[in-house]
Order: structure tokens, then sequence, then C-alpha cells
């Protein structure tokens, strides 16, 4: 592997994405050239550098503590793949 | 004049003959959506239009107007939207197949302003998916072909929106930008786009890509237009707790500024790095222009132009990688039909549902964040990030707005760089800059389109907020080539 193999496989599960075999073939070459041509930040020195937060200084501003009008119930599920009226249905997860 | 006549004005005509009432926004709507339907099928710029509704808020416009009432700037122009902005009703699929069916159950904030300013929304644009691409030819719905010239591409990623102005189906398009998604397409299509300064114009309700980078702004034919689409936009929305706090000042009444005694900087790196020289020479002559008109040019450095690219697409991945985490198959968008348990079918729905781009930068983003490459690749982004913003503070010392090509080349073929992820990344050289420093910045038509060479995008830079110092020097620009 060379410095700049990406284990295609183990972050696609990371990312949740689930794969053909030679989709992770295809990806390791492509974000391998990518992860080389990316390597060009090791040249710049960041010593006593700050990382930007943010791309302009802001405060975050606050709000008042008020609840405000929430979406309807069933505006909030009608985009829903499966749902009982009530909640968003998931495949079972515990027994 | 006619209706259809009227679409290949600009917004500003259309909005007087309104005003005048010589048309009705009904009229002008439906010679909209008859072009739309005449080109559409052949340039493929609109993924959803919205005949009924179009017309029933014309309607809705014109018995206002009869009534009396005040209508909005945009006094009942026909606009279209990028399908990156949720549009209450109407479909808004960000040019993904995961959200083919999605009905955004609310308007985002700048499709209400749209609305409340008297647009007419007739349509949601093509785009490359989630905005991810440089070149329109990511999207699920197919490429959109350049109205210049139809075997290219318009650009991207707001590549309909481009399109749909340079057709003139809309005098008035809104697109968004990342890295370069409003003022690259604008530029390989001939037309004038703009993304304001991070934070002036809200985000809620725009599909999320990359949230520190993310600014929608509009597409048009001349800089006017586009002055007078800022002030509806812009501005501050308690639902983006990034948007700037307090009114901005119009940009439209800077448009007559001038650019006497204005100092434009001109960054070298801009001219190198692979730019053209056709390019590089329409920029020039632009500078020319300006010179005579009594400006002053300037020579400045960002010497931190190289790794910006590469910056981006730390930064930009990273964000897309936790945003697009919500597309689950659960609570909106596409579920896959077989998958064994709930991980499976998360995983199963998302690789269905995405396309390869938006993979290739899910992938590299979980890789940049993922533990033990959090600091040696996102957290130096940020830091070289940072020393890309001081470049930028240090030039803006000696100049008042900076100036430079919007793109090395001018519109290219389509399918020619899609098999090399890594050159199409490289596109938007001259636009990531800009938008990793959160400034304000615009492409505006230059080249000579005597020869019918393909357009050429002059790009202006501006410190935070000072988008009516950008808007004047563009307006002055235009207004010299137009007349001059």
């Amino acid at each position: 592997m060379s410095d700049h193999a990406i284990d295609v496989q183990r972050v696609a599960e990371l990312a949740r994405l689930v794969l053909e075999p030679a989709e992770v073939e295809r990806f390791e070459v492509e974000l391998g050239a990518c992860l080389e041509y990316i390597a060009v930040l090791q040249q710049v020195d960041t010593d006593r550098v700050e990382p930007t937060s943010h791309p302009l200084p802001q405060v975050t501003p606050f709000r008042s503590d008020v609840a405000s009008a929430a979406l309807p119930l069933e505006r909030a599920l009608e985009n829903a793949p499966a749902t009982d009226g009530e909640s968003f249905l998931v495949p079972r997860v515990v027994g | 004049m006619s209706a259809d006549a009227l679409l290949d004005r600009s917004l500003t005509e259309q909005v007087a003959a309104l005003r005048a009432r010589e048309v009705t926004s009904a009229a002008l709507t439906e010679a909209a959506l008859a072009r739309i339907g005449r080109d559409n099928p052949r340039l493929n710029a609109g993924i959803t239009v919205d005949r009924v509704a179009a017309l029933s808020a014309a309607a809705a416009i014109d018995a206002k107007r009869s009534a009396g009432a005040e209508i909005g700037p945009l006094s009942g122009v026909p606009v279209g939207l990028k399908d990156m902005i949720c549009t209450e009703g109407l479909r808004t699929t960000a040019a993904s197949k995961i959200l083919d069916t999605f009905i955004p159950p609310y308007d985002a904030t700048v499709a209400a302003r749209i609305r409340s300013a008297g647009g007419v929304i007739v349509g949601k644009l093509n785009q490359d998916e989630f905005a991810m691409g440089s070149s329109n030819e990511n999207s699920a719905y197919g490429p959109v072909r350049n109205p210049v010239d139809e075997t290219r591409s318009p650009g991207g990623s707001s590549g309909g929106s481009a399109a749909a102005v340079a057709a003139r189906h809309c005098a008035l398009t809104l697109g968004t930008d990342t890295g370069g998604s409003i003022r690259q397409p604008a530029s390989f299509c001939g037309v004038v786009g703009v993304k304001p300064t991070y934070g002036r114009v809200s985000r809620w309700g725009v599909v999320a890509f990359a949230s520190s980078l993310d600014q929608v702004g509009p597409l048009t034919a001349t800089v006017e237009d586009a002055a007078i689409a800022l002030d509806v936009l812009m501005g501050h929305d308690p639902k983006d707790s990034t948007s700037i706090v307090g009114a901005p000042e119009s940009v439209a009444a800077a448009l007559d500024r001038g650019v006497g005694g204005l100092k434009i900087g001109i960054p070298a790196e801009y001219f190198t790095q692979g730019c053209d020289e056709e390019v590089a020479a329409a920029v020039r002559k632009a500078l020319s222009t300006y010179e005579r008109l009594g400006a002053t040019l300037v020579d400045v450095s960002l010497p931190h132009t190289p790794y910006a690219v590469a910056t981006y697409y730390l930064i930009a991945t990273a964000e897309a990688s936790s945003n697009l985490a919500r597309y689950d198959g659960v609570r909106y968008g596409r579920r896959a039909e077989a998958y064994s348990g709930l991980a499976d079918m998360y995983g199963r729905s998302r690789a269905e549902g995405f396309g390869d781009e938006v993979k290739r930068r899910v992938m590299l983003g979980t890789y940049a964040l993922s533990a033990g490459y959090y600091d040696a690749y996102y957290l130096k982004a940020q830091r070289v990030r940072t020393l890309i913003s001081r470049d930028f503070a240090r030039a803006f010392e000696r100049c008042d707005v900076i100036a430079a090509p919007t793109s090395p080349v001018t519109a290219i073929g389509l399918g020619e760089r899609v098999a090399d992820p890594l050159q199409m990344y490289l596109l938007d050289v001259f636009t990531i800059p800009a938008s990793l420093a959160g400034l304000p910045c615009m492409s505006l038509p230059c080249a000579d389109r005597d020869g019918g060479g393909l357009p050429i995008g002059l790009q202006l830079i501006a410190p935070p907020l000072q988008e009516g110092r950008m808007i004047s020097a563009a307006a002055a620009y235009e207004r010299e080539v137009s007349h001059g």
C-alpha cells in the first residue's frame, strides 16, 4: 500500500454505504489520487496558525427562550418511507 | 412588445413593463412556460416545472395590481430556483435519486423572500447532485446543455440556473455557491452570478452541502438585475444561526457610484496555474477598460492560492459527510426495498440513492474526520484556510476590490473531464479561495463575443459585506462595454 492508500471498505462502513466489490476497487484508485493531491498541504507551515472555525468573526446570537410553532405531525410524516401515522417506522432493532 | 419578446429583456425591463401594465404577470409567466416547454427536452435545464402553481401565483399578482395594491420589487416576473432550495409543496430533489419524491413541507427563507417580493416561481432547476460538481454532469436527471453551445457543459453546480438565464427562460434564477457553483456556470454561460458574503443570505431550507461555505445568490443577465435580486435576498434570518445580524445597505443604491479612484488588486497567482491565454487576455482587456474609467490597478499577491483546492476538498467533503448523514431512509427520501436490519437499510438506501461523486465526497470526508486522520487532514485544512483568509485581508490593505478570471478555461465539452475527478476539481481553482475566506464575489461576462467565441467571466472579489462596492465596480464595466 502506498502512502496515499485508503481502506475504502472500512471508510464505506463508517459512511454507511454498501458498496459493490467493483466500486471498492474503483474508489480506491480515485480516492488514492485525491489523497495524493491533498498531500500538498503538508508543505504549508501552519505552526501557530489558528484553524478557521467560522469564515468571518461572528458571535452566535441568542434568541428568546420562547416556544414557536413546529411542523404539525402529519406534515412531518408525509415524506416518510414508512409510518404508522404517529411515528417513523424502522426495521426491528431489538428482538 | 409581446410577452415572449419581453423574456429577452432584462429583469429591470420586465419589472417596468409589468408596472406600466404593458403586460400581465400571467402572460409573461405563460410565455416563460412555453419557452421552457420548447427548450427543456434539449437543454435539460429544469427538473420540475410548476405550471399550475406558477400561473395561479401570477394571476393573484395581476389581481392585486388591478386592485391597486402594492406589489414587491419583482412585480410578477418568472423566477427559477436551483433544486437545492426547498419549496413548499413543490418537489425538491437536489438532483439526487435519494430525494426523487421529496416534497418539502415548507419554503426556504429565500423562496419565501422571492414570493413575497412578487417573484413567480416557475420551476426547479437542474444541477450537480447535492451541488457536488463543476459541469452539471453529476445530476441524477442528466446533464444540462450550455445554450451558447449545446455540445458544451453549462458549468456547475448551478448549471441549470445559468442555462435558464442564458436561454432567457427567466431573467432571474437562484443558485448556490460552495466553491464556485454560481460564478463558474455564470462564466461558462455568459451571465452574471453573485455569491454574497457568507451569512448575508439565509441558508434556512436550503439543502446543506458544506455549511461553512454554502451561500445562495442570484444569476441574471445584467449587473443591475443582480443588484435588485440581492436587495430581495439579503438580510438577517433568525432561523439561520450563521446569518449576519443587522440590515444590509441597498446594493441597487450603489449601482451608479462608478470606479473613479477605485484601487483594483490584480493577483499574479490567478494568471498562471493553467489559465488559458484567451481567458487571461480577455480579463486583461477588461482591466484596461477599468483604467480608462479612472480606476487604478495594483499588483497584489495571494500566495496560498495553490493550496486552496486541496483545502477545499477536505473541508467541503468533511462537512458534506456530516450533512448527508441525514439521508438514511427513515424520515424522508428513498429507502431501499431489500435489506436485512437497520444498519443494512441505511447502507443500501444510501448506496442506491447517491451517485458516484456524492459517494466519493462522503467517503473522502468521512476519512478526513476519522480517528487518526482528523489532525492531519481536517484540522490542517482549517489552518491553511486561515492563511488563505489572511492573504485576502493583506491584499485588501492595498486595494478596494480584486479582479481576476472566474475560471481558467471557457466552457468545457460535455464528457471531457468526467473520467478524472481531480481534473474536474481543478476547474474551481480561481473560485474556491474567496469561498474559503467567506468573501462576496461575482462573475460578469467580459469576452468580446463578436467573433462567435465562448463566454469568459471576469471575477470581482470584495472585502466582507462590501457587496455594494463590488456591484458598483461591475456596473461601471457593464455600462462601458454595452454603451461604449
